[in-house]
């Protein structure tokens, strides 16, 4: 596991040492600058929230890669949460549903509840946490299994299937929500990894579908797809949401701007400013959001 | 003068001709600073220059020493005087062999004709005459060749893609050779096992059940018939490697997940090497491990409850042999475990997979071409493991299924078949040669088997 973990790319976060030592500097150099004009500015805070997160740090062992972040996800939003490379939204978003477990030398303090319960309680089992918040990652990473084994895979293990039929139901509404039921109905038993990238893409959107979550995490989903297949991806989200509570990490402005609600953007492990996004992409409060959002760095 | 010396000065006029070349290929371009007018780099033409130095002379060397020999032999034997030329082909087998041995300075076994002494001394002088020729002629050749491509270096000429013409056809030959000694080697078995199915019948040799190789020294000897039945002594090896691959798959598979996804890095550091050396334990150890310490064990132990145990048993030996292969299972599927790629890991841990689930369903399917390669491996160690069998399971053909009692396997019996004096013409001998060749077809079938279940059941990924 250990061997696993250090060659593993997290999102951004890339942690081959060589990229967590310069990052380890950055931060230590805008310390010198001074925290005190990185605050949060906008309405971080909603009422009736989904997910709520409070003075969340994160430390890759001796890096400190989030820094005190508080912030809300609502209910159906789809809240996207953008920043330069390296910037801690990918970190962020992995704390959500405790995938950092899997990083030994990660380790986060702050809170972070979903409804009332706070996930990093001692108490809290992982594994049904993760069946409650899916998650959806960069690169398509469907399983080396048929297509409809793909997407049977979640439901059996959680027992949400008592019959071969109710699996076959759930197979084909999961595929059907994730709009690939019509390209896939007649070749179910063909490879998963055979289909092109976006198709991969909305098999693993449907896979976590499948296990019924109430919150889906998308990390960076359309990184890896063509235009054609990215605008796929972004109707299927603007659909899912009636449904479910989505945050998506993107790179793509544009992308944000047209799937979301609201934005957070993160800026070397501090979150800049949250607003809703034809706010924040319209009048930036925060210096360092109006020169990411006009280009001047990212 | 030794042929091998001209080797020596071969190997130096090379590096003298890749020097030579080399610095013709600046001059030619106008210095260093004109080399970029050249077609390749400057070390490419020295290399050319030295290649060909080489590989000319190298070629008339090589066809010296593969025939000078009988060139040799044929001109002496003709300075004979008549009387001896038109011998029959036995007899004049025994000159060539006579001269042979006077040559090179052995006492030969008889008195020997003056005349043969003569020929002998002609075949020396010849001899001598001819590696000073071949010296001569192989290192003027080099210099010519040398000479030849010096010469003729150009900015244009290309020089690197002929080096890498002849640098692959180098490649070519060396893969020819390791195929060709496979081919060589099954028709060596092939033909002759055909002799030993001239005297005994392929049906007789695949499906009797009697084995007892021997042959009647006179006709009328008792027992004069020997039984040539291989099926007691490919059922042992079939029951002896089965027992060694039911010890060593679970436990191999089992570590190599406890290693490559419980363990932590520092158990991982010092137990993987450990198990590592139990494939450099040589076999003979494990042997006599298994004769002197499971056999008797097993003996004892079955004892006690009212068994009937042979102090050579298939178990003791299966079961030695099973931990001798235990690495190869291990090792393997460790590897394969850990080049599954993390993102199938991180996609089954986010659907809310444990960890369990995780390896029995995403990451064990994913590797079973990897680990079934491991297996296979393992099985034909254990299928042609001779030494553990030889000291912990006996040499008596029983025809049973009962691990506990003394059986034979195909490599003992190929063993004990071509120890100490035999004559080559009888199937006694012989036999072991059929015996090779069924043991290679068996492994071969098992190896087409593995690569169809691979190729059906494997699941990729990118």
């Amino acid at each position: 596991m250990e061997s696993m973990s250090a060659t593993l790319d997290i999102g951004d976060v890339s942690f081959l040492g060589a990229n967590s030592m310069a990052q380890e500097k950055i931060v230590l150099t805008d310390e010198k600058v001074g925290r005190e004009n990185r605050t949060t500015v906008g309405n971080q805070f909603i009422d009736d929230a989904r997910m709520t997160c409070r003075d969340v740090n994160v430390y890759y062992g001796d890096n400190h890669a989030i820094h005190d972040v508080s912030i809300d996800v609502g209910r159906n939003e789809v809240l996207a949460m953008i920043g330069p490379s390296g910037c801690g939204k990918s970190t962020f978003l992995r704390c959500l549903n405790r995938m950092n477990d899997t990083v030994d030398s990660c380790r986060v303090s702050g809170d972070i509840l979903l409804d009332e319960l706070n996930i990093y309680d001692k108490s809290v089992d992982v594994v049904p946490l993760r069946a409650q918040v899916g998650m959806v990652f960069q690169k398509p990473n469907p399983f080396p299994k048929s297509i409809y084994d793909n997407v049977a895979y979640g439901p059996k293990i959680h027992g949400l299937a008592s019959s071969r039929a109710e699996l076959d139901a759930v197979v084909e509404s999961s595929l059907k929500k994730a709009g690939l039921w019509e390209e896939v109905s007649d070749r179910l038993d063909q490879p998963g990894t055979g289909l092109s990238g976006g198709q991969q893409q909305r098999l693993c959107i449907a896979r976590a579908i499948a296990v019924r979550p109430e919150v889906i995490l998308m990390d960076e989903p359309c990184s890896a797809l063509d235009p054609i297949a990215t605008a796929t991806v972004e109707n299927l989200i603007a659909e899912l949401q009636e449904q479910y509570t989505i945050v998506i990490v993107t790179h793509n402005m544009q992308q944000a701007a047209r799937v979301s609600q609201r934005t957070a953007y993160f800026h070397l492990g501090d979150l800049i400013e949250v607003g809703s996004t034809d706010r924040v992409f319209t009048n930036p409060r925060h210096k360092l959001t109006e020169d990411y959002i006009t280009g001047r760095f990212g | 003068m030794s042929a091998s010396f001209f080797l020596v000065i071969l190997l130096g006029l090379a590096s003298l001709a890749y020097m030579q070349g080399k610095r013709r290929a600046f001059s030619v371009a106008g210095g260093v600073t004109g080399s970029a007018s050249l077609h390749s780099r400057p070390g490419y033409y020295g290399m050319l220059t030295a290649v060909w130095c080489v590989l000319p002379a190298l070629l008339i060397f090589g066809f010296w020493m593969a025939f000078s020999d009988s060139i040799l032999t044929g001109l002496a034997l003709k300075t004979l005087p008549a009387s001896m030329q038109g011998l029959s082909a036995d007899q004049s087998n025994l000159l060539v062999n006579d001269l042979r041995n006077l040559v090179a300075g052995h006492v030969a076994a008889r008195d020997i004709d003056p005349v043969l002494q003569q020929a002998a001394l002609q075949y020396q002088g010849m001899e001598r005459i001819g590696r000073i020729a071949l010296g001569v002629v192989m290192l003027s050749m080099a210099l010519f060749s040398a000479s030849f491509v010096y010469i003729r270096i150009r900015p244009e000429m290309r020089a690197r893609n002929h080096v890498e013409r002849i640098v692959q056809g180098g490649l070519v030959l060396c893969s020819t050779i390791a195929i060709l000694t496979t081919i060589g080697i099954v028709l060596s078995v092939l033909f002759e096992s055909i002799r030993f199915f001239q005297h005994i019948s392929v049906t007789d040799f695949l499906f009797g059940l009697k084995w007892s190789p021997q042959m009647a020294m006179r006709a009328d000897q008792a027992g004069s018939s020997g039984s040539f039945g291989a099926v007691p002594v490919l059922a042992g090896t079939f029951m002896i490697s089965g027992i060694a691959l039911t010890v060593a798959v679970p436990i191999g598979l089992m570590s190599a997940i406890y290693l490559s996804e419980y363990a932590s890095s520092q158990v991982r550091a010092w137990a993987k090497p450990i198990m590592e050396i139990l494939a450099g334990v040589p076999t003979v150890v494990y042997g006599f491990f298994a004769a002197l310490v499971v056999a008797p064990f097993i003996r004892n132990g079955g004892g006690m409850f009212g068994l009937n145990v042979s102090s050579e048993s298939a178990l003791a030996a299966g079961l030695v042999m099973g931990i001798m292969i235990i690495p190869f299972v291990s090792s393997l599927s460790d590897d394969v475990i850990n080049a599954v790629p993390q993102a199938m890991r991180d996609g089954s841990y986010g659907l809310g997979a444990t960890k369990s689930e995780t390896i029995t369903n995403v990451i064990i399917p994913a590797a079973l071409p990897g680990i079934v390669g491991g297996v296979l491996l393992a099985a034909s160690r254990a299928i042609g493991e001779t030494m553990i069998v030889v000291m912990a399971a006996g040499l008596s053909a029983n025809l049973t299924a009962n691990p506990l009692q003394a059986v034979t396997t195909v490599t003992v019996q190929i063993v004990t078949l071509l120890v100490g004096d035999q004559e080559f013409d009888s199937p006694k001998t012989l036999v072991a040669f059929a015996l090779g060749l069924l043991l290679f077809i068996v492994t071969l079938f098992l190896n087409v088997v593995a690569l169809y279940i691979v190729r059906k059941y494997r699941e990729e990924y990118e």
